[in-house]
Formats: C-alpha cells, sequence, structure tokens
C-alpha cells in the first residue's frame, strides 16, 4: 500500500468528462510536478487532493483512509495568489495556524502562549527569508515575497502534504529561480510529501522526484467534451541525487518487505 | 495640445474651481434676495443674511421663552440620538446577517430572498405600521431608519463576503479553522471596513427617514422645527437647518471614513 494512492478516478461535470480513470500511487516525501495544458484537469486534480472537490467516481486513499471530503490541516495550500490574509501583518499570518489549533473558540492567542507561537513562526518566517518584513502587510510585499510568507504560513502546520497550485506563475524569472531553491530546501528538511501544478514544463523537470503530465488520451473532434484527460506520462526525475538514491532505496525496501511477505 | 481627460490642475487651481460653484450659489442668493428685498422689504421667501443671522442667534443662542432651553440644540440632540441609534443598530443587523448569508450556504438559502424582498418594501409606505405598532415615540423613528437602512445593509455585506476570495476560506481551512474561528478571524476583520462604507452609504437615507418621521410626529428635532415653521413662511430658519444638516452629515461622513482609515490601514492602501 502506498502513501497516497488514486484508484480509477473519475470527474465529471455534467457531460463533460474532466479527468477519467486516472490511477497513481504516491511514497511518503515525493516530490510530484503536475504539468498539462489548460483544462486538461491537473488543478481540478489538486482541488480533489485538496479535499476542495469530490471525485466523481473512484477514491483517493491517504495513508489507508480515504480523503476527508474537505480541506484540513493535513493538507497545505499555496495558490497563485489570495493565499495569504490582507488584513493582517507577516507575523500575524504565520501564527494563525497556531492560534486556529490553541484557541477554539476564538482563535486568538495572548501572553505566553502567542509568545511561544511567535517565536515558533519566527524560525519560519527566517527559513524563508522575511524576517526583514515581520510587521509588514501583504500589499507592502513583492508578489515573491507574499508567495514566501504563503509558504511558511502553510508549513506552520507542518502538513504531511503540501500543494503548489501553480505557486509561482506570477513572478519575474529571476524571483521564480530563488523560490526554487527555497521551495527544494524547504522540501529536503521537512520531508513533506509536494505536490505542484505548473505551467512550466521546464519548471517541471526541474524541481522534484517525479513528473506527471495531464492530457487527453482520445480526442472526439465532434464532441470535444466527451473524453477526459489521464495521466499521460509519469517520469521520475532526478533533480536531487541524493533524493533519488533515497527514492531507490525506499523502492528496493518495498519490494523487499513485499517478497517477505509473500 | 493634450486630450482633455489627460489635463489635470494644479492644486491652487483644484481649490479654486472646487470653490467656484460655492461662491456662485451663495452670489446668486444674495442677489436675488436682494432684488425680493427691495420690492417688499418684508418678503420671507428668500430673507437677507442678516434676517438669517438673526435668526441663528434666536435660534442657537437665545433661551426659548416656552421651554426655557436653546430649541436649537435640543433639536441636534434629538434628531443625532436617533440617527445614531438607528444607524448603529442597521450596521449591526447588517452585519450579522450578513456574514449569515455571506458565508454560509445554509443560512443563505434559508434568508437571503427573504431580505432581498424585504429590501423592495418602500419604507415610508410602512410608516403608518410603524407608528400604529410602535407608537408615536421614539421606537417609530427607530425602527424606520432601520427598516430603511439596515436590507441594504446585510446585502451589501453578503456581497462583501462572497466577494472575498475562495482561496483565503480554504487557506484558513488547511490552518485548522472552524467556521467561527473563520468568521472571527478572517470574515469579521475583512468586512469590518466595508461595513463602514455601506454605513457611509446609506447615512443619506437615514438622514431622509429620520427628518420624514419627524416631520409627521415629533416634539423637537431638526425635520420636526423644519416643518412646524413652515407654516411661518420662516425660511429664515429654514435655511439654516437645512445648511446645518448637510454640515452634520458631512462630519458624518468624514469621521467614518477617517475612523476607517485609522483603524485598516491594510485596507486603504492596497
Amino acid at each position: 500500500m502506498s502513501y497516497i494512492e488514486v484508484n480509477n478516478l473519475w470527474k465529471t461535470y455534467g457531460d463533460q468528462v474532466v479527468l477519467e480513470n486516472v490511477n497513481l500511487s504516491v511514497e511518503k516525501g515525493e516530490f510530484v510536478t503536475i504539468v498539462g495544458a489548460s483544462g486538461c484537469g491537473k488543478s481540478t486534480f489538486l482541488r480533489m487532493l485538496l479535499g476542495q472537490e469530490q471525485p466523481s467516481k473512484g477514491e483517493i486513499v491517504h495513508d489507508g483512509k480515504p480523503l476527508a471530503p474537505e480541506p484540513d490541516q493535513h493538507r497545505g495550500i499555496v495558490f497563485q495568489k489570495y493565499s495569504v490574509f490582507p488584513h493582517l501583518t507577516v507575523l500575524n499570518n504565520v501564527i494563525l495556524g497556531v492560534e486556529f489549533t490553541k484557541n477554539r473558540l476564538f482563535g486568538k492567542l495572548f501572553g505566553a502562549s502567542k509568545k511561544q507561537a511567535i517565536e515558533k513562526a519566527r524560525v519560519l518566517i527566517n527559513a524563508v527569508g522575511l524576517s526583514h518584513a515581520e510587521n509588514k502587510y501583504p500589499h507592502e510585499l513583492s508578489g515573491g515575497m507574499q508567495q514566501r510568507l504563503a509558504i511558511a504560513q502553510s508549513l506552520i502546520k507542518e502538513p504531511e502534504i503540501l500543494l503548489l497550485d501553480e505557486p509561482f506563475g506570477a513572478l519575474d524569472p529571476g524571483i521564480r529561480a530563488d523560490m526554487h531553491e527555497l521551495v527544494l530546501n524547504l522540501w529536503r528538511e521537512t520531508g513533506t510529501t509536494i505536490f505542484m501544478v505548473t505551467h512550466d514544463l521546464k519548471e517541471g523537470f526541474y524541481l522534484g522526484t517525479r513528473l506527471w503530465v495531464f492530457d487527453k488520451l482520445r480526442h472526439d473532434l465532434h464532441a470535444p467534451e466527451r473524453f477526459g484527460a489521464g495521466v499521460t506520462y509519469d517520469l521520475p526525475i532526478g533533480r536531487c541525487e541524493e533524493r533519488l538514491y533515497e527514492s531507490i532505496q525506499t523502492n528496493v525496501d518495498n519490494t523487499a518487505r513485499k517478497a517477505e511477505a509473500a | 495640445m493634450k486630450r482633455l481627460i489627460n489635463v489635470h490642475p494644479q492644486p491652487a487651481l483644484r481649490i479654486g474651481l472646487t470653490l467656484i460653484p460655492f461662491v456662485l450659489a451663495l452670489i446668486a442668493y444674495v442677489v436675488a434676495s436682494d432684488i425680493r428685498l427691495q420690492e417688499n422689504p418684508n418678503d420671507k421667501l428668500l430673507p437677507g443674511l442678516t434676517a438669517i443671522g438673526d435668526a441663528i442667534d434666536r435660534m442657537a443662542f437665545q433661551e426659548s421663552k416656552r421651554t426655557g432651553t436653546i430649541l436649537f440644540w435640543d433639536d441636534t440632540l434629538a434628531s443625532m440620538q436617533r440617527i445614531a441609534i438607528g444607524i448603529s443598530l442597521s450596521a449591526l443587523l447588517g452585519l450579522v446577517v450578513g456574514i449569515g448569508n455571506g458565508l454560509v450556504p445554509l443560512i443563505r438559502a434559508n434568508l437571503s430572498s427573504f431580505v432581498a424582498i424585504l429590501s423592495l418594501i418602500p419604507p415610508m409606505a410602512i410608516l403608518p405600521v410603524l407608528f400604529i405598532v410602535f407608537g408615536l415615540g421614539e421606537l417609530s423613528k427607530v425602527m424606520l431608519i432601520i427598516f430603511g437602512t439596515a436590507p441594504f445593509i446585510m446585502r451589501d455585506m453578503q456581497q462583501r463576503v462572497l466577494e472575498l476570495p475562495p482561496e483565503q476560506l480554504i487557506k484558513a481551512q488547511t490552518l485548522q479553522a472552524n467556521t467561527w474561528q473563520i468568521i472571527c478571524r478572517v470574515v469579521l476583520p475583512q468586512v469590518l471596513p466595508r461595513l463602514i462604507e455601506a454605513v457611509r452609504l446609506s447615512l443619506g437615507a437615514a438622514w431622509l427617514f429620520l427628518i420624514a418621521a419627524e416631520a409627521i410626529a415629533s416634539t423637537e428635532g431638526l425635520g420636526y422645527r423644519i416643518f412646524l415653521v413652515r407654516r411661518y413662511l420662516a425660511m429664515d430658519v429654514i435655511l439654516p437647518y437645512v445648511a446645518w444638516i448637510t454640515i452634520l452629515a458631512f462630519m458624518f461622513d468624514l469621521s467614518l471614513k477617517q475612523l476607517s482609515q485609522w483603524l485598516f490601514p491594510w485596507y486603504h492602501k492596497k
């Protein structure tokens, strides 16, 4: 049993088939990049992983259990925009995740518990390089800094799965390269399983351990909505040799375990 | 030569242009008043500035012989109280119902259409109902203001909540927020500046309903006074009262704007 299993997944909106018969399995700690043309269901797939949308048929199993049908703290998300709260400073945006958990009534901490949360948040704010902007509001930050903030905000919950929906699509190329380094570093440090949707094939190849291409397998010229997309390529990519080594190790271990069980 | 839409006035010119219509209106009044007064020194329709000054002195600085108080301030206090209570309750109702309708699908299914229909009832048409049900005292006047402004604020707030990016609500859920926490920490702080905007927009209507209610049944109040002295064609009292209401409305609006900028800097700079 893999960490995440996608079994027989279909997504339809009325007559329109978006995804058809998707079957995938992902191991813990993988970094999956998802590319594909617009409308090929990659964002829909991500929304189903998030719990924002439900499969029409089939299921996604996480750690042996079906995914909860609404977003929760096990799955972090960074959108292309609107991920951070405009009425909160950088620091308050990041501690929010702790406040929601610790004060179930109003989601606001005071005194010692707040100090604790701030210390925890500062580590992450430092990790994404925003220490100098701790007390700024999002509108005072550049697009790249806002995305850094969104990542820090998600990571404070230590999510098992981190979903990135075209997170760098609106950024300048130079900034984007910095963000790639940041994400790779955080991924190595936290060991989170990451799914990232991108428009940019090069980015898809550069980041991650595995690349999925969502595309239509069949075309009907007269009724383009008849057939949905599936995964046409599922490529292992060896961006980081250490990771590749580990993943091979994991595979070998898994095979060994299976052999022993058989 | 630049296109007209690209010509921006310098600060001095802009202030001058702003002042021109006010000055012109004042001059037009003084001239017209002069012409009428030359024909008939007892004309009441367009009293001269000195007559208006006398009326202001009489109403605002001297005790009334009948009540022993200063009528102008009695009227102001009474009207301000009614409008403040009315608009505050409207804002509170608008906030609660608007957030419920905007954020919670079950509440929206339950109340949204009802509020929409409610807002179509002309408030003046049910003023008699309010007088019958709530009597001729303060309550019916406040109720008219609430009835006239709350449905608008409710609908506006609902719209503002629906306009919040869905990404934010999802993000909050991934941070383990429950519905009530989302209201407290995500929705409420973001719609409060919008509530102030909605209140500013509905203040005009609130004044309208206040003066209408005071005109019909009251014993004091700015609207009451205007309609009372109308019987004697006392334009020298009516005009300063109208100007005073305008100034009050302007001050209300300005202070709400300042309050919003002071409380919600992030909202005004984005």
